[in-house]
């Protein structure tokens, strides 16, 4: 049963533009799958340039996603998977009206989050102190004496998309957690209730996007190939 | 000023069983082992399409069932194939630029 | 005698229910939003207005004497930046769109109005980089910002306006992303979809090239400050990269653009001929369906602007014939307005004035770029006034002429005054001729071969020169005319009532200037788009 506390936030939550909340509900949640929309364009470019330079320049890139680390990036795909199902079971919280139960699974979604980020971390500075950012400071090695790097330029876009691909995507995550935070701090003053959880259902939307766009990031920028020629 | 409803359950306010999710999960999971598995398997132009496939596959899971899209209004599946459709225009199209670049042409070009 | 009276306002008005700055600043009524959006916008226009008459008058002369070439090219690029990211893309959707769609559909508000407002503040940060750009040293690469020039080569403020464009990208984005929910979900009972205004149907195909096409050039954009910046050689071939792969992303959004410009300036001549006309729009369906198409298929041929550059000749060949297709939608839309009119009871007020100007420049500017379509016409003509004419024909000649279409035929609901019949007439006859005797002479002219962004020729071109520097300063006053009587008609106007034009709608079913609510009672729709045969025919006499 409702709380007063969560019966007075549901009222108030109600803009007077739309004629129900139904409609203010479903209309919350069309907007952010429309954003959405936009943020697959907005990656769409960089997958794009992506495909490109593959296709144009296939070793290179072969011999780029050779440096990466494959057991932490497999273990960062695994902690986003995890952080997903602690948000949708969250978000199913809400709307049963679980409170407490809502807000530690978004608690340990955000605990998730930054150990994701903390990984990325680890690798980050692992590329950097290989000189493997681009710019007048880039120099790659493939790491084996006896096979020197066949097309270090084009290394270069490969590390520049890598960058910028999980750069943005960290960007991503980090909102997202800035979000979550939000949702945990309003969620314990009673804000949300099976009457009004449109945020919590909208940012898991957001969410699991950026789960998502990892789930191609993946294997497109460490799994290329694993031969040595 | 209208009070809002109590919930019930219909198109859009479905409740999906944590059973369901948990198993969404466990699946995820397992394709991830899987995509990083096949990645040591020597399938030559294959693996790409492998790699791409089982992420679809995992992205789909996630979309339909984390994300609700399996319960929301046709109108929202319709937006998604429509975003999904474009970015394949962007890709598809601007590939036929970089896949007929090594073409022959007529002589003088 | 009796002086005039001013009559004392006792209903409620979007415009006085509340006063002061903080209440505009901070409003969320989308009407004020519009007008907010409106001063932005014209502020802008003349901006790149001025840009436009030091490049008309260094072209009065073949030396380049007047600016140096460095400064020519800062001109040029700033005109076509302020006038395509920051007049052109917002006009209609964002002024009369904003103010109009709600009302249109009988709803309260859009669906997010306090994202209306957030695009607004958003448009403002992206102008206000540009303007610093600008003001700081300008940006010299072409609206264009082809690389590796803009990320290796100038000397100009290339990140600052890049970024400023990037934000304002997302004040587009976000009021699309308004317009589209917002018709989804906030329709009145009984409105279904072919009941719908046909300007719902063009701002709605236009939203969805917004929302699916500008966050692509956010990315290629970022990716060339980055680029600028870290000397990351994403598109710069000395580091690597590919310089059409910038081109292909640009022009995967600025193809698209395009249409995001001109659609609802269509979707104001389908409403500004019905009503002038006084009968329902000849085709309708096909109508709503060629906004649709024009959007789909406007995402299929952006590479017709790279023809020379270096893609493949296979690519150019599919482009081209997906460019010749994408006319098909347009020219639909121009039978269907002259059939509309056919055996029409046809009134010559200013804005149906500005509908006729719009459909035979329109099609003068659509046809040539079905020349342009063809490889072989384009190889000769690339990269010279033909281009410029053309896309001159379409943006100023269409879409500038739909703008004030709308504004005049919606200035009464907006203010409650009319304007002045007679110089807004006028006016709409010193823009018709100033506009053709501006662009005409361009289309010789690049047949001819005068390059474009060149700030010097060769003399045997200045005649035609000449012309062109002369009709833009008539094209001028036939623009500053409208900026004087609109203001005077504030204080001076007749009053309007409620539905000056007889005009079917349901933003005419409210008073004019509208409550803030808008509607008393939710309206209930029983009728069909334009249904004018069922409308008492009217004189129209206010204002004449």
């Amino acid at each position: 049963m409702a709380t007063s506390t969560e019966i007075q936030a549901a009222e108030r939550s109600f803009q007077h533009h739309f004629a129900s909340i139904e409609q203010q509900r479903d209309t919350a949640t069309f907007g952010m799958w429309m954003f959405l929309l936009t943020e697959i364009m907005f990656f769409g470019g960089l997958f794009c340039s992506y495909l490109v330079y593959r296709h144009n320049y296939y070793e290179a890139f072969v011999e780029g996603s050779q440096k990466m680390n494959i057991i932490l990036g497999a273990v960062n795909t695994a902690v986003l998977i995890c952080s997903s199902l602690s948000m949708a079971m969250g978000v199913r919280a809400a709307q049963m009206g679980n409170r407490k139960l809502m807000v530690i699974l978004l608690l340990i979604t955000i605990v998730f989050g930054f150990g994701f980020l903390g990984i990325k971390a680890v690798e980050y500075h692992e590329h950097w102190t290989n000189h493997e950012f681009p710019g007048p400071n880039f120099h790659f090695e493939t790491g084996d004496p006896a096979h020197p790097a066949t097309d270090p330029l084009h290394t270069e876009i490969y590390f520049g998309l890598y960058w910028a691909m999980t750069g943005l995507h960290a960007l991503h995550m980090i909102i997202g957690i800035g979000l979550v935070t939000w949702l945990v701090i309003a969620g314990m003053r009673g804000a949300y209730s099976p009457m009004y959880y449109s945020p919590v259902e909208n940012v898991g939307l957001y969410w699991h996007f950026v789960d998502l766009v990892w789930i191609y990031l993946f294997p497109l920028l460490y799994l290329i190939s694993h031969k040595h020629s | 000023m209208a009070r809002p409803e109590q919930p019930h359950d219909d198109e859009y306010t479905h409740v999906v069983p944590a059973a369901l999710y948990i198993s969404i999960w466990a699946a995820l999971m397992v394709f991830t082992l899987i995509t990083v598995l096949a990645s040591f398997a020597e399938l030559g132009p294959f693996n790409i399409v492998v790699a791409l496939l089982i992420a679809t596959i995992k992205g789909t899971l996630v979309v339909l069932f984390f994300m609700h899209l399996r319960y929301s209004p046709k109108l929202t599946m319709a937006a998604v194939i429509a975003s999904i459709f474009f970015l394949f225009i962007m890709f598809s199209l601007t590939m036929t630029d970089y896949l007929s670049r090594g073409w022959a042409t007529f002589a003088g070009r | 005698m009796a002086t005039a009276v001013q009559p004392v306002v006792e209903r409620e008005t979007y415009l006085n229910s509340n006063y002061g700055l903080k209440s505009w600043l901070l409003t969320i009524d989308h009407k004020r939003i519009a007008l907010l959006y409106l001063m932005s916008i014209t502020a802008m226009f003349w901006l790149g207005g001025f840009f436009a008459m030091l490049i008309r008058l260094e072209l009065l002369t073949p030396a380049g004497d007047l600016l140096s070439s460095d400064t020519y090219n800062k001109m040029f690029t700033m005109h076509g930046i302020t006038m395509v990211f920051f007049f052109l893309i917002p006009s209609v959707p964002a002024v009369i769109g904003n103010f109009v769609i709600p009302l249109m559909i009988g709803a309260k508000d859009l669906a997010f109005p306090r994202l209306n407002l957030a695009s607004w503040y958003i448009y403002m940060l992206g102008a206000g980089l540009a303007l610093w750009g600008f003001l700081f040293g300008g940006v010299d690469t072409g609206w264009t910002f082809y690389t590796p020039f803009s990320t290796a080569y100038s000397n100009t403020h290339v990140v600052t306006v890049a970024l400023g464009i990037f934000v304002v990208g997302f004040s587009s984005i976000f009021t699309g992303l308004n317009f589209i929910v917002t018709i989804h979900r906030m329709r009145a009972p009984g409105l279904t979809w072919n009941r719908l205004p046909l300007f719902i149907w063009s701002n709605y195909a236009a939203s969805l090239i917004m929302v699916l096409g500008t966050p692509v050039v956010a990315i290629t954009l970022l990716l060339v400050a980055f680029e600028r910046l870290f000397h990351i050689g994403v598109f710069n071939p000395a580091l690597g990269g590919d310089p059409l792969l910038f081109q292909h992303l640009f022009w995967f959004y600025s193809h698209p653009a395009v249409y995001i410009m001109i659609l609802p300036g269509m979707g104001v001549i389908s409403e500004v001929v019905t009503c002038f006309s006084r009968k329902r729009a000849f085709g309708y369906e096909f109508v709503a369906l060629a906004s649709i198409a024009i959007a789909v298929l406007g995402f299929l041929v952006w590479a017709h602007h790279m023809f020379v550059a270096g893609i493949s000749m296979y690519s150019a060949l599919v482009f081209s014939l997906l460019s010749y297709f994408v006319a098909i939608p347009s020219a639909v839309k121009v039978f269907n307005w002259t059939a509309t009119m056919y055996k029409g009871s046809v009134r010559f007020d200013t804005p149906m004035l500005y509908a006729w100007a719009f459909i035979g420049l329109f099609t003068v500017g659509g046809l040539t770029g079905v020349f342009l379509a063809s490889l072989g016409i384009d190889v000769h003509v690339t990269d010279t006034y033909f281009v410029v004419a053309h896309f001159h024909f379409v943006m100023v000649g269409g879409m500038v002429v739909a703008y004030l279409a709308g504004l005049h035929f919606w200035w009464p609901k907006i203010t409650g005054k009319m304007y002045p019949e007679a110089p807004a007439k006028l006016s709409a006859l010193l823009v018709f001729v100033g506009f053709n005797l501006t662009f005409l002479p361009q289309f010789v002219l690049g047949y001819m071969g005068m390059p474009r962004r060149y700030h010097a020729y060769p003399p045997e071109f200045q005649v035609l020169n000449v012309l062109s520097t002369a009709g833009a300063s008539v094209l001028a006053v036939g623009y500053v005319l409208p900026m004087i009587y609109f203001l005077w008609s504030l204080r001076y106007g007749k009053d309007a009532g409620p539905n000056p034009w007889n005009a079917v709608g349901l933003e005419w079913m409210t008073p004019s200037p509208p409550p803030t609510h808008n509607f008393d009672e939710t309206p209930v729709v029983t009728w069909e788009a334009y249904d004018y045969e069922h409308q008492p025919q009217e004189e129209i006499t206010v204002g004449h």
